[in-house]
């Protein structure tokens, strides 16, 4: 247990008589700065207590959670093709030097879905024809599901995560060989 | 009548902090189920003990959250908002495992869940609903009646029931809710297709492809009234304004209603209790309403069987807490106020500050935060999970902090919210919190009562090169 609302009124009750501007106040459970603005107080806390673990009894751990009943998101689609490396992260699409693919990428870190929703075809395979428009997956973040396209057009070469595998940013989800 | 010791805490973020600090107030031991992604996180630090549940996902599985309770031998589950807070199925493993729900029972949770059975509700308690009832996809092998008494035709063919109630017209899921799976359709034409693809989302989305009709209303406000009940009576807690929303999500809300009139008040929280009674409502629930002050009328919108994000701005003029009310109904111990022993003094406004980006349309900005500072003084009540370090993991909701502040009368609330807003600095993440100060700041939202629609149309005058996805 930290420090509460009322707490921090409390202290903030008598500091408003006093001549200070800054209170920093730090115990083994937390670290609290009180300062004061043209506009008032500010607070910034931390909690420094390390979380206090039950040991986890035998199976729960290992206990599978099961299917995210009518969760937002796409959940298991077609499953896709034994999932590969995770792509390199940062930069955009781009070619991948050489190879003549070029990278779709991760807009945003999330979920990599292939496929619209549950039991759907994915949007392309290995062999696909795609535009640069082509919708090839979905990446759910913070639960908005937000569409990926080729970017190029051309010819699905790789499909390089599994469906519902998390996508680090920037991270390669398929190539493609270009037209 | 049962004493509650030890809650399992089957939730993350600011709520799962919320609950804590009214469980370590009143004595109750609070144990916290985490997912890996949220081993470190503040709620893991402030709880009793922690209790490792699985992957991100975890919250999810109704399995493995009662398994957390039995092993960490809690008497009660909190479910929080969100994740499994309105799954009958939680209710019923929670009742066949000798655990105490904090929340209604199943077929409360069953009926709230079913938008067209909680409308069916609605109606036999005497409260105006929109013109509307439940459609037919077009093409053969439809869904089953499922409305029950108030339908007696059944579903019907979305033409001939759209052409009666006038369009525009509202297509909404009946197993959706929370602003998802709305459609607006304008034109006749584009509805039989707007009906299918509705349909086929629902499917996908709450694993029931049953639709209905509504007629859409617009300009329109939402207000809400909180409810609190045992089972036997109900009272209610006043209202809500939530009309300030992004994506049919909300953004900011208030308590009371600004400039909604006493007769339309009055006869909004009789309607919300009388459902509550229709309901013999147990537990925390608020009653979503549609607005058109103009006219004077409200609709009822739905049911929401848990404890809300917005329930600070109640607490602040009501002087309660509303987790210990939910903890003492699921004690069994009955309602412990009377309606008339419930008062409500000044004027409380949340805003919910989000790891959003709103110049690229409202897009989640998972990160790190760098640094966290927030205001403080009379009136203003903060709730977070964050501080310097933490994780905003992508696969949770976007809600970092909700700055609530009150005052004696809106004036004051407002003025306190202007100059508490420019006090929060958040760093590391990108956030709401640049669009709350400026509309915070804004002569329309300061004269009070906006409409649903207002936040997207503000924003385009404000940012043209912006378009809001608020359609």
């Amino acid at each position: 247990m930290d420090l509460t609302n009322e707490d921090v009124a409390d202290v903030l009750a008598l500091l408003d008589s006093l001549p200070y501007d800054e209170l920093d106040l730090q115990t083994a459970r937390f670290r609290l700065i009180l300062r004061r603005t043209a506009d008032g107080w500010t607070q910034s806390a931390q909690s420094l207590s390390a979380p206090a673990g039950l040991s986890a009894p035998a199976g729960l751990d290992a206990a599978a959670p099961g299917p995210p009943a009518a969760a937002p998101g796409p959940p298991a689609a077609a499953p896709g093709p034994p999932a590969a490396a995770p792509g390199s992260p940062a930069g955009g699409a781009g070619a991948d030097a050489g190879a003549g693919l070029v990278a779709v990428r991760a807009p945003l870190p999330g979920t990599f879905y292939r496929a619209p929703r549950p039991g759907a075809a994915p949007f392309v395979e290995v062999g696909s024809q795609v535009g640069a428009d082509t919708v090839v997956g979905i990446v759910e973040t913070m639960k908005l599901m937000n569409s990926v396209t080729a970017g190029v057009d051309g010819t699905v070469a790789e499909i390089c995560l599994g469906n519902a595998e998390f996508a680090a940013h920037g991270a390669t989800l398929l190539r493609i060989r270009a037209d | 009548m049962f004493i509650i010791r030890r809650i399992l805490i089957a939730n993350r973020g600011e709520i799962a902090v919320r609950v804590i600090r009214t469980c370590q107030r009143l004595g109750i031991e609070a144990v916290l189920a985490t997912s890996g992604a949220d081993a470190d996180s503040v709620p893991a630090r402030l709880a009793d003990r922690t209790i490792m549940i699985g992957p991100a996902d975890a919250y999810l599985s109704v399995e493995t959250v009662v398994g957390a309770a039995v092993a960490a031998g809690a008497d009660a589950i909190h479910p929080g908002y969100g994740f499994l807070a309105e799954n009958p199925r939680l209710a019923r493993a929670c009742e066949a495992a000798g655990i105490i729900f904090v929340g209604p029972g199943a077929e409360v949770l069953e009926a709230a869940g079913d938008k067209l059975a909680a409308r069916a509700h609605a109606v036999a308690a005497g409260l105006p609903v929109l013109p509307g009832g439940p459609v037919l996809p077009a093409g053969p092998a439809g869904p089953a009646d499922p409305a029950g008494p108030a339908d007696p035709a059944g579903p019907a063919d979305a033409g001939a029931l759209a052409q009666r109630i006038g369009y525009p017209v509202l297509v909404k899921a009946a197993g959706g809710g929370g602003g998802r799976g709305l459609r607006v359709v304008r034109d006749p034409a584009a509805l039989a297709e707007a009906v299918a693809v509705a349909s086929a989302e629902a499917q996908a989305a709450f694993g029931d492809p049953r639709v209905y009709l509504e007629r859409y209303v617009s300009p329109a406000r939402h207000v809400e009234v909180q409810l609190l009940g045992d089972g036997q009576d109900v009272i209610h807690l006043g209202d809500r304004d939530c009309s300030v929303q992004r994506r049919h999500q909300k953004l900011v809300e208030e308590a009371p209603a600004p400039l909604l009139g006493e007769t339309l008040r009055v006869s909004m929280r009789v309607a919300a209790v009388a459902l509550g009674l229709q309901l013999k409502y147990q537990g925390l629930g608020t009653v979503e309403f549609l607005v058109d002050t103009r006219r004077a009328a409200f609709w009822f919108l739905e049911i929401n069987a848990r404890i809300q994000v917005e329930h600070p701005v109640t607490e602040a003029v009501t002087g309660l807490d509303l987790v210990e009310e939910q903890i003492a109904i699921a004690e069994g111990r009955g309602l412990r106020l009377s309606q008339a022993s419930v008062g409500f003094a000044g004027h409380a406004i949340e805003c919910r500050i989000n790891a959003e980006d709103p110049a690229a349309g409202f897009r989640p900005s998972p990160g790190t935060v760098t640094s966290a500072v927030f205001p403080a003084g009379p009136g203003i009540r903060v709730d977070t999970h964050i501080q310097a370090g933490s994780a905003v993991p992508p696969q949770y909701d976007s809600l970092l902090a909700k700055l609530v502040v009150s005052g004696a009368d809106r004036p004051q609330a407002l003025a306190r919210l202007r100059g508490a807003l420019a006090r929060c600095q958040v760093a590391g993440v990108t956030t709401t919190l640049p669009l709350l100060s400026a509309m915070a700041g804004d002569a329309r939202f300061a004269a009070g009562g906006v409409e649903v629609g207002w936040l997207a149309r503000w924003r385009e005058r404000e940012t043209p090169s912006v378009r809001d996805e608020n359609g």
